[in-house]
């Protein structure tokens, strides 16, 4: 888990370059610019969705990226500091007096307190033990919700309206736009300052004490304490999200604190790749849209990410990014031309079996689930009888064909991808 | 006196069915280092199999054959899953068998629908064994009882007295010895592997009639599982029987006797408000013993860990 970006950064002479302050103004200008481009409501609701699990995602690398924590109950900060936020909206006098905006900071605060509480035993010891305490804290918050009515509100959740806030210059986010844009904003200043949170001391020891908590604690570091401080720092960042959240849904139930939550951010992050600061933000951002665009074509939506998921843990566990990453010597060498035509190779024949693959899965599901008598299905936009032999034997052809052409081309990938990213060409 | 009978015989139900669970967990656990997440995945998938097998061959059968197909997916699933995933470490191990774990649940609705099967008590066992007071005990209680026992039996035995229990114990502690000596540790991993997850097969065999074989029957089950080996401490076997008896107990008492906190909190000498449904502690007042029964254990973890970090029994870490 190298994080190649940070240390060529760093060797940067201090101060501020262009080259580190250039994707902060683009991903900026792109936050402003994104919602002219995708006017729909869907997609301005999709892109809410999207920055709120950036943020979420961004504050469980601390722990899992930077730190090497793996939290299984990290759903909790994020959803008690929702929840927390929602009573304050619910607090009519105080909530008419405070600004919208602001209110994310109180979301933080309550999600950092319960992470004191939490982190001040549960941060002992790192790897398994520490993964058990936050799956043991985790369900047993989510269980209470159902107890602790007058905080969780039960079975219902609780709920309320943002537009009760103090007018922030005039706008009362009646809109969904304008709940964007205080989103976005929210998604700028907490990506900052998590960012130079891995920049400064603090963060380069939880690094130190991921790879090699002994070294650290001889060099005079209390392994604890900096876990610690990631600790309470990602639980800052995770009620913010939380924050969002209830803002922009204006309901919390007890969905948000549950292990389902929890497991899907780690999933999310770690497609996204934990090496990288960047990567959860991938992450976020494909795995939102595979749920929103595979959720409306398919029931099987959440096998096929499971699937991705263990072909990711398997094969690439520096996940999307790490992928990425694993072609800047190419991008600097300026070679990447001549990779084009034998990923093709590859990628093409590969895709067109995992298409072939999808709809044996989906034919098989409709032929065991479908009610009786109901042959026709759709997949790909064709209508077919799955009772019949030729559907099957066009996906039977595309899987066989599509991987065998794959597998057949996959040497010569791995060997023009050694040539563009080795100085001497490969040295063939 | 005879509720706390019936009750005692209702939590040993429960804590040997837990054991049967922890025990292959913490098996796993001290051979590899790895918890396996998805371990009370392999035992729905136990309950599953047994059901189709029973459609076909009855209960019998699939009390047989279905652990040992569990077993031999199991160690596939050591084989080319997680030996491969080793070599990046603890971590996404434990990841790996996470998302074992979802696809596992994921793959159980794919092939048998969400609802719930209609896999029951086999007709030989559905009769009462004895009754304490007018409270009737099924047969397959004692059953379950029974096999679980003599399940537990057998593999002290192997453990303790024979040449592979002698090897296992000595790959537990000292792996490249055993392998120095010319032993495939490797293959004795699988192997424990494999073990340890038929025996959460068996235990989804024969619970899955009780408690009803459905696709969240692995998460419902599953947390506790882990709840159990770490207040038993991590890697102890003995520490796992004495917290699933443990566990086992206390949900099924606070089940069954209705403590209410009204009760103690008058007890104490505090007076209740008037009216209660202003009050702002009024989920404390109106708290009863049947409604914290499922979040009991998971108390009892946070304080466990809080005063002795490393479990009933485990070792103090080095």
């Amino acid at each position: 888990m190298t994080q190649t970006s940070q240390i060529s950064a760093s060797r940067q002479a201090p101060g501020l370059s262009l080259g580190v302050v250039m994707p902060w103004l683009l991903s900026a200008a792109a936050l402003v610019l994104l919602p002219m481009v995708f006017t729909a409501n869907s997609a301005i609701t999709v892109m809410n969705q999207m920055a709120i699990t950036i943020i979420f995602a961004l504050a469980y690398n601390m722990l899992l990226g930077q730190g090497g924590m793996l939290s299984f109950g990290h759903a909790v900060y994020m959803g008690v500091g929702g929840f927390a936020c929602m009573h304050i909206m619910n607090m009519s006098d105080f909530f008419a007096a405070l600004p919208l905006p602001v209110l994310p900071i109180f979301g933080g605060l309550v999600g950092m307190g319960l992470a004191i509480v939490v982190g001040s035993f549960s941060t002992r010891s790192s790897g398994t033990v520490f993964a058990m305490i936050s799956l043991g804290v985790g369900e047993l918050i989510a269980a209470c919700s159902i107890i602790i009515v007058v905080f969780f509100g039960g079975e219902e959740g609780i709920s309320g309206d943002r537009t009760y806030g103090l007018p922030f210059f005039g706008i009362e986010f009646l809109r969904q736009i304008e709940v964007y844009y205080l989103t976005a904003f929210w998604l700028m200043l907490s990506a900052l300052l998590m960012f130079l949170f891995s920049r400064t001391p603090i963060g380069r020891i939880a690094n130190a004490v991921r790879d090699n908590p002994e070294r650290a604690e001889f060099l005079g570091y209390s392994q604890r304490w900096v876990r610690f401080h990631s600790f309470v720092a990602s639980g800052f960042f995770a009620g913010v999200a939380g924050a969002l959240f209830a803002i922009n849904y204006e309901i919390l139930t007890e969905e948000n604190l549950n292990l389902a939550t929890s497991g899907e951010i780690l999933l999310v992050t770690f497609l996204g790749g934990v090496g990288f600061f960047f990567g959860p933000i991938i992450g976020a951002i494909v795995f939102t849209l595979l749920r929103t665009v595979l959720g409306l074509e398919t029931e099987l939506w959440a096998l096929y990410v499971g699937l991705l998921f263990l072909v990711t843990v398997m094969y690439f566990p520096g996940g999307l990014a790490g992928l990425l990453m694993m072609h800047s010597p190419a991008v600097k060498m300026k070679r990447l031309r001549s990779l084009v035509v034998p990923y093709a190779k590859v990628l093409v024949p590969g895709a067109f079996a995992i298409i072939g693959a999808a709809c044996l899965i989906e034919m098989v599901f409709h032929l065991r689930h479908a009610p009786p008598g109901d042959h026709q299905m759709t997949l790909f936009w064709i209508s077919f009888d799955s009772h019949t032999i030729l559907p099957w034997t066009v996906s039977a052809v595309l899987l066989i064909g599509g991987g065998w052409l794959a597998k057949r081309f996959a040497p010569e990938m791995a060997n023009s991808y050694h040539a563009a990213t080795s100085l001497d060409g490969g040295g063939a | 006196m005879e509720l706390i009978a019936v009750n005692l015989i209702d939590g040993l139900v429960t804590g040997l069915l837990l054991f049967m669970l922890s025990a292959g967990l913490t098996l796993i656990f001290s051979m590899m280092g790895v918890l396996n997440f998805a371990h009370a995945s392999f035992y729905m998938l136990g309950a599953y199999f047994a059901f189709q097998i029973s459609v076909f061959l009855g209960f019998w059968m699939g009390l047989l054959i279905a652990p040992v197909i569990v077993g031999v997916l199991g160690a596939l699933v050591e084989r080319y899953g997680l030996r491969r995933v080793h070599q990046y470490g603890h971590v996404p191990e434990l990841i790996f068998t996470f998302g074992l774990a979802l696809l596992i649940e994921e793959l159980v609705q794919f092939i048998w629908g969400k609802s719930a099967m209609p896999y029951e008590i086999p007709e030989i066992l559905q009769f009462t064994a004895f009754s304490i007071a007018g409270n009737a005990i099924p047969a397959y209680k004692i059953f379950m009882i029974f096999t679980s026992v003599a399940i537990f039996l057998v593999l002290l035995y192997i453990l303790t007295r024979t040449r592979v229990g002698l090897i296992i114990q000595a790959a537990l502690s000292y792996p490249k010895t055993v392998e120095a000596l010319g032993h495939n540790v490797p293959l004795v991993f699988m192997g424990v592997f494999g073990v340890g997850t038929a025996l959460a097969g068996v235990a989804g065999v024969i619970a899955g009639p009780v408690l009803s074989t459905f696709p969240g029957m692995a998460f419902v089950l599953g947390s506790i599982v882990f709840v159990t080996i770490v207040i038993g401490g991590l890697g102890s076997l003995g520490g796992a029987l004495v917290a699933s008896l443990i566990i086992g107990w206390l949900t099924t008492f606070s089940k069954a006797y209705n403590v209410r906190m009204e009760d103690i909190l008058n007890g104490i000498g505090f007076t209740t408000p008037d009216p209660i449904w202003d009050s702002a502690w009024r989920d404390l007042w109106t708290l009863t013993s049947p409604q914290i029964a499922d979040i009991l254990p998971y108390i009892l973890m946070v304080l466990i860990l809080v005063f002795r970090p490393y479990g009933l029994f485990g070792k103090r870490q080095a």
